[in-house]
């Protein structure tokens, strides 16, 4: 098994839904609470990355952080290199791509939490952003951790994304994905199925833990 | 404080879409411990009055001013948010924060306090609403009467200006109700904290108003002391919202096999005895619990026969409102034909009979 290939994939499926963590509550938050009539625009942009083909989705960053885009030109003047084809790249095309896969669970959890809790939380002199973390997320742990896991595992299993945007890098960009669709490309079926067996291992873990987490079923667990 | 003549002024238009918009215009003098009773039949608007001025809901134009504080002028754009108000608030299902102990529901509201402070003010609280031994419950383990008693001392903890809740009792089964609604008069006279109450029960007004303001579609009808309002209704509006239209203030003189003596203003009326009644009384009476018969009362009966003298007779449309005075003023209900052939008019002497069941008694402060 390639361990270094593994070892790249954790690391960006976990960074990665640390990322959508931070980033996708505000956005949750203002999906699930706003008034606005156009709420429904942003809606389909998150949403946009489930029903796109990941090398479409690809291309578009690709060009977004290339050299010739604004973007691409700030990150080079910055860092002093371009953005395709490095680690970074590939971290923010995966956190584009899992974003409905946090934003969602995040925004119909905090849709379950009662409305008057929250007023009576503003009646007792607390702030919108004080209720947010003293009494939403509490309240939407599990939607939460649903979303955290989610964007995790589907970040494991991406390929069209990592291809147009990562390359194929060792130790850099080349994820468990790709080193199996090379091994499968080199005729080493042997390689390609421990590794691929390894990955539904491993991905079926994870959607176990969140559907008995959803599930309650540990809810003998003293839930204090 | 105190001489200080302090006033809430509450002026707002709202609008929704297929109801009868809220225009409401409320003004009156607070001291101390002033309960207002925002009341009304469900749909007429009160909880949205409410809400609006604990800032949870944002009228088209309005003003709202308690005492000297200006919480709304849409006009000058001042549009103070709920945090910045100072009042405590409590929903009809009374929301208690699930995720936190009894305790920590209380302490919610006191994250401003050192925790040593924090800490006193939750006992104190603990303490006033009877609630010792519960700190680590959580909300779900209470009863219904316990988790009230939690949401009222979490509203209380901060020290509000200004106590608004919403249907307090409505969320309780009948039996608790009956009890918690003296409790809760004595507990709102202790706070010695103005309150703004939203009912549609005319025996949690009585019982817990000092000024009530009638809402139907979104408008005042009158504003007034309760007993005022109930047996003076200014108009024939108020009357059919506030449903009881004799409610006179009498002592209980006697209590056997079940039934209770009130003397009232010298006339006697027998009533079923109720649990937990004080000697002071408000009798209350139905309209159409009246029965008129010509003449004077003849013989004796265990239900009320008094003989009354007609001060007005109102026709509207097929039924009149009668008023006589029975040594109290009693208002009558009866068919327009009725009171066409008993030639019903100013000075006419008829007998009322009233089944004692339907003699409403409901507690009161002693004068």
């Amino acid at each position: 098994m390639n361990w270094i290939a593994i070892w790249v994939t954790f690391k960006l499926a976990a960074l990665t839904a640390l990322i959508l963590l931070i980033v996708g509550l505000p956005i949750a938050y203002w999906v699930s609470f706003s008034r606005r009539r156009w709420k429904f625009l942003v809606e389909s942009v998150v949403a946009l990355p489930l029903v796109l083909p990941p090398t479409v989705l690809g291309f578009y960053i690709l060009v977004a952080i290339g050299p010739h885009s604004p973007l691409g030109r700030f990150y080079n003047d910055l860092v002093g290199h371009p953005l395709p084809f490095t680690f970074e790249g590939l971290l923010l095309a995966s956190v584009l791509y899992s974003l409905p896969f946090a934003v969602q669970p995040f925004a119909a959890a905090f849709e379950q939490v009662d409305r008057q809790l929250i007023e009576a939380s503003w009646t007792l002199g607390v702030s919108k952003l004080g209720t947010f973390f003293k009494l939403i997320v509490p309240l939407s742990k599990a939607g939460l951790l649903t979303g955290a896991v989610l964007s995790f595992a589907h970040t494991l299993g991406e390929f069209g994304v990592v291809l147009m945007v990562g390359g194929n890098l060792e130790g850099e960009t080349r994820t468990v994905s790709i080193d199996i669709y090379d091994e499968v490309q080199a005729l080493n079926y042997a390689g390609a199925a421990k590794t691929a067996f390894f990955l539904l291992v491993v991905s079926y873990a994870v959607l176990l833990f969140v559907y008995a987490v959803n599930r309650n079923v540990w809810a003998a667990w003293p839930r204090k | 404080m105190g001489s200080m003549a302090a006033e809430i002024t509450i002026h707002l238009v709202k609008t929704f879409p297929g109801r009868a918009p809220i225009r409401a215009q409320i003004r009156y003098p607070v001291e101390g411990a002033t309960v207002l009773i925002l009341f009304g039949p469900s749909g007429s608007g009160k909880t949205t009055i409410l809400r609006s001025v604990a800032g949870l809901e944002w009228p088209e134009q309005g003003t709202i001013r308690f005492v000297s504080r200006l919480w709304l002028d849409t006009a000058s754009g001042v549009r103070v948010p709920p945090q910045g108000r100072h009042i405590g608030y409590m929903s009809q299902d009374y929301a208690l924060f699930p995720t936190y102990t009894v305790a920590g529901n209380i302490a919610y509201g006191l994250s401003h306090l050192h925790s040593a402070e924090r800490k006193k003010r939750v006992d104190e609280v603990m303490e006033l609403f009877q609630l010792r031994g519960l700190e680590q419950a959580k909300p779900r383990e209470l009863s219904g009467g316990q988790q009230q008693r939690v949401a009222l001392a979490r509203a209380v903890a901060p020290r509000p200006l200004l106590l608004l809740l919403d249907e307090p009792l409505s969320a309780l089964d009948a039996p608790t109700r009956l009890h918690l609604r003296d409790e809760l008069r004595t507990l709102l006279k202790q706070l010695a904290l103005p309150s703004i109450v939203v009912t549609h029960d005319w025996a949690e007004a009585l019982t817990l108003g000092d000024v009530m303001a009638v809402i139907s579609a979104g408008e005042v009808l009158q504003v007034g002391a309760p007993i005022d309002v109930f047996s003076r209704p200014q108009n024939a509006d108020v009357a059919r919202v506030v449903g009881v239209e004799t409610v006179v203030k009498g002592r209980v003189v006697e209590a056997t096999g079940g039934m209770v003596r009130v003397s009232v203003n010298g006339t006697t009326l027998m009533a079923l005895e109720a649990e937990s009644i004080g000697p002071d009384v408000f009798a209350c009476i139905r309209a159409e619990d009246v029965v008129l018969e010509q003449g004077r009362a003849s013989g004796s009966s265990a239900r009320n026969h008094l003989t009354g003298t007609v001060q007005a007779v109102t026709i509207l449309g097929a039924l009149a409102r009668v008023t006589l005075d029975c040594g109290f003023p009693l208002v009558a209900m009866v068919t327009r034909s009725t009171a066409e052939e008993f030639k019903l008019a100013a000075g006419v002497v008829v007998t009322a009979a009233i089944k004692a069941g339907a003699v409403h008694l409901i507690s009161r402060q002693g004068d």
